[in-house]
C-alpha cells in the first residue's frame, strides 16, 4: 500500500521572516508539504495567518528565507510562466483586451509556434472559459466575473506545470462564484494539472479539492493538519452535500479553524499579562507593575 | 447616436454644448434651459461684462503714445492685421507669378544656365507669425518630450537613477528662460553651420529654450507615472517573465499613459508661455517678436497692436490646452468597477 510516490512540489523547513524596525517578524516557519502530480490541494486558514505568503512563494513573487521549495526536481528561485497564477483581482492589463491579457502570456511560451497555433490556444481557453462572445472587449469593460474567468485562461493557456490560486474567487458573488468553480475543476480536470489554491471558504474547500491544508495561525504559521477529501470525481455539488460525508469534513475544518481562534485568544491575553520587555528580572519598577499586572489573570485562572 | 455625439463632445471639452443638443432633439427642454443659461450665457455675459468695464477705463488713462485702446480699437486693429494679410499673400502670389514669367523668358535666352529665382522680400504677415510661433513651440515642445520621457521611464523604474537625477532636475526645473536664452543662443552660434543651415539660427535659440523650460512637467509626471504602476501588474509581467521592452512596451508605458500625457499637457502650456519671452530676444520671427518690433516702433496704434497679439495668444494657449486635453482624454482608460 505504501508505494513510494515521488512529490511534485515539496516544501521543506520553508520559512519566511521580514526584518521590520521592531526585529524579524516571523511569517512563516517550518513549513512542510509535499503535492503530488495532478493533486488539488487547498490552503486554509484564517485571514493573515499567511497562506497567501506561502503560495506567493511557490510563485517565486515572494523570496524564501529559509528551507527550500522544490518544483518537479527544480527548486523555485523565482518566477516563470511554468508555473501560472491566478490572483484574487484578476490582475489583467485594462487597456488591453481579454484576447490580447491571454496571448501576451501566449507569446512568452510558445513562441516556438505559429501565430496560427497561438491565436487558437488563445482561443481555446478564451471559449473554455465563457469568454468566446466577449474575447475581443477590452478588460476595463468586463464585469468582475468575466474579468476572473479572463484570468483563469490566461494561467491555463501557459500550459504550466501548477497552478497557483490565490483566493481568486473571493471578490465573487456566490452564484459566480460556482459557476467559475465549475470552470475551474473542469479544465484542471481536463488537463491533469496540478494546483495550489488558497481559499478562506470551507465549502469552496471540500468541493474543490483532494485535500484541504489547514495553517495554524500566526506568527510563525506551519501546516497544522491535512484533511483529504475522498469523494469521486467528477462531484457533483448537490451529491456530496447529502453525503454524512460531507458534514464530517466541514466540523473537522471548522472546529479546526475555531481552535485557532481561540489559541490566538489565549496567546494574546498572555502577552498582555507579560510584559513587552523578555528580559527576567528588570528594574524594580517593571517588576512592580508585572507583579500588579498578574493578578486579575490569576482571578480568571 | 446622441449619446455617442454628447460622449464625443465631453471627451474634447465641449461638455457646454451638450444642453444645446439635447434641447435641438427635444430630450427634457425644460432642464435644458437653466443649464444652457448657466454653461453659455452666463460666460458670453461675464465676457461682454469686461469688455465694457475695459471701454469704460481704457480712456481714462493717458499714456506718452496716446490713450489705451478699447475693446473697440482692438478690434479694427485685428481688421487691420487680417487685411494686410490679404494683401500680403496677394503680393506674394503676384511675386510668384513675375518669377515665374522671368524663368521662361529666362530659360528661352540662355537654355545653357540655371535659373535662381528671386526671394519674396516682404516682411511677414501676422498670420505668417502666429505660423511660425506655432512651428516653435511644436518643435520645441518634440525635443522636449523626446528627452523628457525616456529620462522620466528611466527614473520611474529605477530608485537609483532618481536619486542620482533628482538635484539636478530640481536645480534646473526653476531656471528662467531669460536666464537660459543667452546661454542657448551662444551655444547655438558657436555650433551653427552657416553654409549648410537646416533651421534658422533663431528659430533654433528659440525652440531649445522652450524645451529646457518645459521639459520638467512631462519628465516628473513620466516618473511618477512609471513608478506607480500598479504592483499586480507588475508581478504578472514577472509571472510572464516579459522581457525588459515587452515589460516597458505593454505594461509600463499604457499604464502610465494618463500621467504622461497630463505632463505633456503642462510641458505644452509652460512652453507656450516661455515661447513669447524667447522669440523677444532671439529675434524669431513669430508672435514675440511681432510684440517687440510694435514696441520698438511706439505709434498711435502700438497697444491696440500689441493687445491684439495679446488676446491671441490667449485664445491658442487655451486651443492647445483643450487639443491636449482631448488627446489625454483619449489615452486615458477607466477601469469600470465590478
Amino acid at each position: 500500500m505504501t508505494e513510494y510516490k515521488k512529490p511534485f512540489l515539496e516544501l521543506s523547513q520553508m520559512r519566511k521572516v521580514y526584518e521590520t524596525p521592531k526585529g524579524p517578524a516571523v511569517i512563516l516557519d517550518d513549513f512542510n508539504l509535499k503535492v503530488y502530480k495532478g493533486e488539488f490541494i487547498t490552503f486554509i486558514g484564517h485571514s493573515g495567518c499567511g497562506k497567501s505568503t506561502a503560495l506567493t512563494m511557490i510563485a517565486g513573487l515572494n523570496s524564501i528565507s529559509g528551507g527550500v521549495a522544490i518544483l518537479d526536481g527544480k527548486e523555485i528561485t523565482g518566477p516563470a510562466p511554468d508555473r501560472g497564477v491566478v490572483f484574487q483581482s484578476p490582475c489583467l492589463l485594462p487597456w488591453m483586451t481579454a484576447y490580447d491579457n491571454v496571448m501576451l502570456g501566449a507569446k512568452q511560451v510558445y513562441f516556438h509556434g505559429t501565430r496560427q497555433q497561438r491565436r487558437e490556444i488563445v482561443e481555446y481557453f478564451l471559449t473554455q472559459v465563457g469568454l468566446k462572445d466577449a474575447m475581443h472587449k477590452r478588460a476595463a469593460d468586463l464585469s468582475q466575473g468575466m474579468r476572473q474567468r479572463c484570468g483563469i485562461a490566461r494561467a491555463f493557456a501557459l500550459n504550466p506545470k501548477m497552478l497557483l490560486l490565490d483566493e481568486p474567487f473571493g471578490m465573487l458573488d456566490q452564484l459566480t462564484k460556482y459557476e467559475l468553480q465549475e470552470v475551474l475543476i473542469d479544465l484542471w480536470s481536463r488537463d491533469q494539472k496540478t494546483a495550489v489554491m488558497v481559499t478562506h471558504d470551507v465549502d469552496e474547500a471540500i468541493y474543490l479539492s483532494d485535500r484541504v491544508v489547514m495553517l495554524t495561525n500566526g506568527p510563525a504559521a506551519k501546516v497544522g493538519d491535512v484533511l483529504e477529501i475522498d469523494f469521486e470525481r467528477p462531484r457533483s455539488r448537490l451529491s456530496i452535500m447529502k453525503e454524512k460525508r460531507y458534514y464530517e469534513y466541514r466540523e473537522h475544518l471548522i472546529s479546526f479553524l475555531e481552535n485557532c481562534e481561540s489559541e490566538k485568544a489565549n496567546i494574546a491575553r498572555k502577552s498582555n499579562s507579560e510584559p513587552s520587555s523578555p528580559r527576567q528580572g528588570g528594574s524594580f519598577f517593571n517588576r512592580i507593575t508585572r507583579r500588579n499586572r498578574e493578578k486579575p489573570v490569576a482571578v480568571n485562572a | 447616436m446622441l449619446n455617442r455625439i454628447i460622449h464625443t463632445l465631453e471627451k474634447i471639452g465641449f461638455g457646454w454644448l451638450t444642453p444645446v443638443i439635447r434641447l435641438c432633439a427635444g430630450q427634457a427642454p425644460k432642464e435644458q434651459l437653466p443649464l444652457i443659461a448657466k454653461g453659455i450665457l452666463v460666460p458670453i455675459l461675464s465676457v461682454v461684462l469686461f469688455c465694457l468695464v475695459w471701454a469704460a477705463a481704457a480712456p481714462k488713462v493717458q499714456t506718452n503714445i496716446g490713450t489705451v485702446p478699447g475693446p473697440g480699437e482692438v478690434f479694427s486693429q485685428a481688421g487691420q492685421l487680417w487685411e494686410d494679410h490679404k494683401e500680403h499673400r496677394e503680393r506674394r502670389a503676384q511675386h510668384a507669378e513675375r518669377q515665374a514669367e522671368l524663368q521662361v523668358r529666362f530659360e528661352e535666352r540662355f537654355p545653357d544656365r540655371e535659373w535662381t529665382p528671386r526671394p519674396f522680400t516682404g516682411s511677414p504677415s501676422y498670420m505668417d507669425q502666429i505660423v511660425v510661433s506655432l512651428k516653435t513651440v511644436f518643435a520645441g515642445f518634440l525635443i522636449a518630450s523626446f528627452v523628457a520621457i525616456p529620462i522620466g521611464i528611466l527614473c520611474g523604474m529605477s530608485s537609483t537613477v532618481y536619486a542620482g537625477l533628482n538635484p539636478i532636475i530640481q536645480i534646473l526645473k526653476p531656471v528662467s528662460p531669460l536666464a537660459w536664452l543667452p546661454i542657448v543662443m551662444i551655444l547655438v552660434a558657436a555650433l551653427y553651420n552657416p553654409a549648410n543651415p537646416m533651421f534658422e539660427r533663431a528659430f533654433l535659440s528659440s525652440a531649445i529654450v522652450v524645451a529646457l523650460c518645459s521639459l520638467w512637467p512631462t519628465l516628473i509626471n513620466t516618473a511618477i507615472g512609471v513608478s506607480s504602476v500598479d504592483k499586480d501588474h507588475l508581478n504578472v509581467a514577472k509571472v510572464l517573465k516579459l522581457g525588459p521592452a515587452t515589460r516597458i512596451w505593454k505594461i509600463i508605458l499604457p499604464s502610465s499613459l494618463p500621467y504622461i500625457f497630463t505632463g505633456l499637457r503642462l510641458s505644452l502650456g509652460v512652453g507656450w508661455m516661455v515661447l513669447i519671452a524667447a522669440e523677444m530676444l532671439a529675434q524669431n520671427p513669430g508672435l514675440g517678436k511681432f510684440i517687440w518690433d510694435m514696441y520698438q516702433s511706439s505709434s498711435s496704434s502700438t497697444l491696440a497692436y500689441i493687445m491684439v497679439a495679446v488676446i491671441t495668444i490667449g485664445i491658442i494657449g487655451f486651443a492647445l490646452d483643450r487639443l491636449m486635453l482631448t488627446l489625454q482624454n483619449l489615452v486615458s482608460f477607466e477601469e469600470k468597477p465590478g
